[in-house]
C-alpha cells in the first residue's frame, strides 16, 4: 500500500489556506448561488405569472364595470350585471367569526399543551389530535358540515333567533346553512393552525423567563399573560394572520354550508357567498368572456385582500416586537 | 450488500418487462379524450370500460362541466366533448373542425320536497313556477290545493332550495320554468332567482338533497335518479296535456322523448318542444357528444365512429339500468348513418 501521492508532499507545494478555497470549491460556491437565486425568482415568478394572467382574463370585467364593481349590490350573469360587495361581505364576516372563535381557543389549547397544567399524557395527544384536524380535506369537512355541523347548530341558531331576534346580527329565520354555521366551520378548520403554532412560540420562550417571574412573585395566570404571552406576541399574530389566510381562501368546506345567496344581510344566520364559493360554483359553466372576466376580477380582489391582510400582519409583528424590544 | 444489488436487479428487471408490456398494449389501441358534462359521467363511465373490453379503444371521459366541455372542444384539446345544452351559434363558429352533435341519454329533474306524510304531491303548470318565483309562499296557498284535493296541506312557508353550482340540471329545470312563465330565464347559473328572499343555495345534488332533508317545509329539485337512490319525496308534475306523471320510474320520461321530434339539420340532432314536452313526465333533457366533423388522424376518426355505434346500439340498453332515458330507436339509426358518413379524416390544416 504506497499511496500516489505523499500527503507531505502536497502540504509543501499547496499549504493549506482556508481563505484561499480551490477553482473546485469556487465553482460550486458560484452555482450553489446561482440555484438558490433561481429558485426563488421561480417562486417569485410564479406569482406575478398567476397574477398576469388573472388581470389579462378579468380585462373585459374591468373595462366593463371598473372600480363600481367593487361596491356593486348584483351578480346576474344572464342580464350581465355584476358586482362584488355580497361576496366581499360573505367572505369577510366568515371570516372574522371563524377568527372569533378560533382565536381564543387556539390560544387556550397552545397554552394547555405547553404549561405543565395537566400531566404529560394528557397534553401529548391532545395537541396531536388538533394537529390532525389540518390533515382532513376540506371537502370531507364541508359534508360533515352538511350532515352533522349544521343540524346541530340548527337548535342554536333557534334560540339566538327567538331570545335575540330583536338585534339585526339575529333578525332573520334560521334554515340551518349560513354565514354563522360557515363561520363556525372555518373556525375549526383555522384552529390547528393557530394552536400548533402558538404552542411552538410558547415552547420556545427561554425557561428563563418564566422562572424570573415566578421568582418574582407572580402567580402561573400572571406568568402567562403578562410575560409569555408579550414575549411570543410576533409570533402567535404571525399564527393568526396565516389562520386568517386559509379561511379568506377556503372553498369547499364554505360552499357547501354557507347557503350561496347572493345578498347582504346584517343577519348572521341568513346565508350568504363568499369569493371563492362563487368561482368554485360557476367557473366551470362560465361561457361569457364578461362572466368569466368578472369571476376572474373577482379572484383579483381577493388577492388584493389577502395582500392587505399580510401587509398589516407584517407591520403588526414589526411594531410588536419593536415595542417589546423597547420595554 | 450483494444481497441487495441482486434483489435491485431483479426489480428493475421486472419493471422494465412490465414496462415494455403497458407500451406495447397502447401502441396497439387508439385512445380518445373526451371532457364536459358531469351528468352523464357515471353512465359515460360504463360506456367507456364496456367499450375497452369489447374494442380495445381507450375513452377518458372527464366530467369539468358542459361550459368547460364546449370550451375545450372549441380550443381543439380533446377529441369530443360532452354537454347538456346544445352550444349557441356563436360557439359553433367557433369550432374550426366543424360540429356535429348526437344525443347519447336523456334524464329526469324531480321536483323534491320535504312535508311529511304527503305523498304523491300535485303540482299544476301554473303551481311550478310560482313556487320558485316565490308568488306562493305558504304551502296551503288555494291554488295548490286545487290540485291536491283531500290532502290537507300544512300552514308552513316554503322555503325553495337550488343548485349553486353551474349545472345542466339547473338548466333543464330552468329551460321547462321559461316555457311556463315568463319569470325565469333558461340558466345554468342559478344566480338571479325572482324570489330571492328564501332561496338557498346548495352545492351538487347531494347539496340540495341535504338542505331539503334538514328543513320542513323546503322544496327543491334533484336528478331524478339522485331522488329515487335517496327515497325522496317527489311531486307529480302537469305536462302540456294536463296529465300529472311522476319522474320516476324511467319510462316515463322515455315516453316524453318519444313523442318528440328531432330537427337533423347540419347533422344536429335536436329534439323539439323539449322544454315542454305534451306526453310523459315534462322536466326532461338530453345530453349529447359533440364530434369534429374532420379528425386529423385516420385511427381516430374510425374509433370515433366506432364509439358512437356502440353507444347508439348496445350502450342504450345500459341507459335504463342507470336510470336515464333511452334515445328513440329511429333517431339513433340517423344519427349513426350521419357520423358514418359526416366524419372525415382528412387533414384540415
Amino acid at each position: 500500500m504506497i499511496p500516489s501521492r505523499s500527503p507531505a508532499s502536497e502540504t509543501l507545494s499547496h499549504p493549506l489556506d482556508l481563505t484561499q478555497p480551490d477553482s473546485k470549491t469556487r465553482w460550486l460556491e458560484t452555482a450553489f448561488v446561482l440555484l438558490a437565486w433561481g429558485c426563488a425568482l421561480l417562486s417569485a415568478g410564479t406569482l406575478f405569472w398567476i397574477a398576469r394572467v388573472v388581470y389579462q382574463d378579468a380585462r373585459p370585467a374591468i373595462a366593463e364595470f371598473g372600480l363600481e364593481f367593487l361596491w356593486g349590490r348584483e351578480w346576474s350573469s344572464t342580464r350581465e350585471v355584476f358586482g362584488a360587495l355580497p361576496f366581499v361581505y360573505g367572505t369577510l364576516v366568515t371570516s372574522a367569526i371563524a377568527l372569533l372563535l378560533a382565536v381564543p381557543f387556539g390560544l387556550a389549547v397552545a397554552i394547555v399543551t405547553s404549561e405543565t397544567i395537566l400531566p404529560q399524557w394528557v397534553r401529548s395527544p391532545v395537541a396531536f389530535l388538533i394537529e390532525l384536524i389540518a390533515a382532513i380535506p376540506s371537502v370531507i369537512i364541508g359534508l360533515w358540515g352538511i350532515f352533522v355541523l349544521v343540524p346541530f347548530l340548527m337548535p342554536l341558531q333557534r334560540w339566538l333567533h327567538e331570545t335575540l331576534g330583536w338585534i339585526p346580527l339575529f333578525g332573520s329565520e334560521p334554515f340551518g346553512p349560513g354565514l354563522l354555521a360557515a363561520g363556525v366551520l372555518l373556525a375549526i378548520m383555522i384552529l390547528p393552525t393557530i394552536a400548533a403554532i402558538s404552542r411552538d412560540v410558547l415552547l420556545a420562550i427561554p425557561p428563563e423567563l418564566r422562572s424570573a417571574s415566578r421568582s418574582l412573585g407572580a402567580t402561573r395566570w400572571e406568568t402567562i399573560v403578562r410575560t409569555l404571552l408579550p414575549a411570543g406576541s410576533a409570533g402567535i399574530i404571525g399564527a393568526i394572520v396565516l389562520a386568517l389566510g386559509r379561511a379568506l381562501g377556503e372553498t369547499m368546506a364554505v360552499t357547501m354550508v354557507i347557503g350561496n345567496a347572493v345578498r347582504i344581510s346584517p343577519s348572521l344566520l341568513d346565508s350568504g357567498y363568499t369569493i371563492p364559493a362563487i368561482l368554485a360554483n360557476q367557473f366551470a359553466e362560465a361561457l361569457k368572456p364578461i362572466h368569466i372576466g368578472a369571476l376572474m376580477y373577482l379572484a383579483l380582489i381577493l388577492f388584493g385582500l389577502t395582500l392587505v391582510v399580510n401587509v398589516i400582519a407584517v407591520v403588526l409583528v414589526q411594531w410588536v416586537s419593536r415595542r417589546a424590544i423597547v420595554r | 450488500m450483494i444481497f441487495s444489488t441482486a434483489v435491485w436487479r431483479r426489480v428493475v428487471t421486472v419493471s422494465a418487462a412490465t414496462l415494455a408490456m403497458s407500451v406495447g398494449s397502447i401502441a396497439q389501441a387508439v385512445t380518445l379524450n373526451g371532457a364536459g358534462a358531469s351528468f352523464p359521467k357515471p353512465l359515460y363511465d360504463r360506456y367507456f370500460s364496456e367499450i375497452q373490453t369489447q374494442t380495445g379503444i381507450q375513452v377518458n371521459y372527464e366530467a369539468i362541466g358542459s361550459g368547460g366541455g364546449i370550451r375545450q372542444f372549441i380550443a381543439g384539446t380533446t377529441d369530443f366533448g360532452g354537454t347538456d345544452a346544445p352550444p349557441s351559434e356563436e360557439e359553433i363558429a367557433q369550432m374550426e373542425d366543424g360540429l356535429i352533435l348526437i344525443p347519447t341519454a336523456g334524464g329526469a329533474v324531480a321536483v323534491v320536497y320535504n312535508l311529511p306524510g304527503i305523498e304523491n304531491l300535485n303540482l299544476s303548470r301554473d303551481v311550478l313556477p310560482k313556487i320558485f318565483s316565490g308568488e306562493i309562499s305558504r304551502w296551503n296557498d288555494p291554488a295548490l290545493a286545487a290540485a291536491n284535493p283531500g290532502v290537507s296541506l300544512p300552514d308552513q312557508p316554503i322555503r325553495v332550495s337550488v343548485r349553486a353550482d353551474g349545472s345542466g340540471t339547473t338548466f333543464i329545470f330552468t329551460r321547462h320554468l321559461a316555457a311556463l312563465s315568463g319569470n325565469f330565464v333558461a340558466t345554468k347559473s342559478p344566480d338571479e332567482w325572482p324570489s330571492a328572499a328564501n332561496v338557498q343555495g346548495g352545492r351538487g345534488n347531494s347539496g340540495v338533497a341535504a338542505l331539503v332533508q334538514q328543513n320542513e317545509g323546503a322544496v327543491g329539485y334533484v336528478q331524478a335518479s339522485y331522488a329515487a337512490e335517496n327515497n325522496m319525496q317527489y311531486a307529480l308534475l302537469e305536462n302540456a296535456s294536463g296529465q300529472f306523471v311522476a319522474p320516476i320510474p324511467v319510462a316515463n320520461a322515455d315516453r316524453a322523448l318519444e313523442n318528440m321530434e328531432f330537427s337533423t339539420a347540419n347533422n344536429r340532432f335536436i329534439p323539439q318542444g323539449l322544454e315542454d314536452p305534451s306526453e310523459g313526465y315534462p322536466i326532461v333533457g338530453v345530453t349529447w357528444l359533440m364530434l369534429k366533423e374532420n379528425y386529423e388522424d385516420a385511427e381516430k376518426a374510425e374509433a370515433i365512429q366506432t364509439i358512437v355505434q356502440w353507444i347508439l346500439n348496445d350502450g342504450q340498453d345500459i341507459n335504463g339500468e342507470l336510470q336515464y332515458t333511452r334515445i328513440p330507436g329511429s333517431v339513433a339509426q340517423a344519427a349513426i348513418s350521419a357520423v358514418t358518413n359526416g366524419i372525415n379524416a382528412t387533414a384540415s390544416r
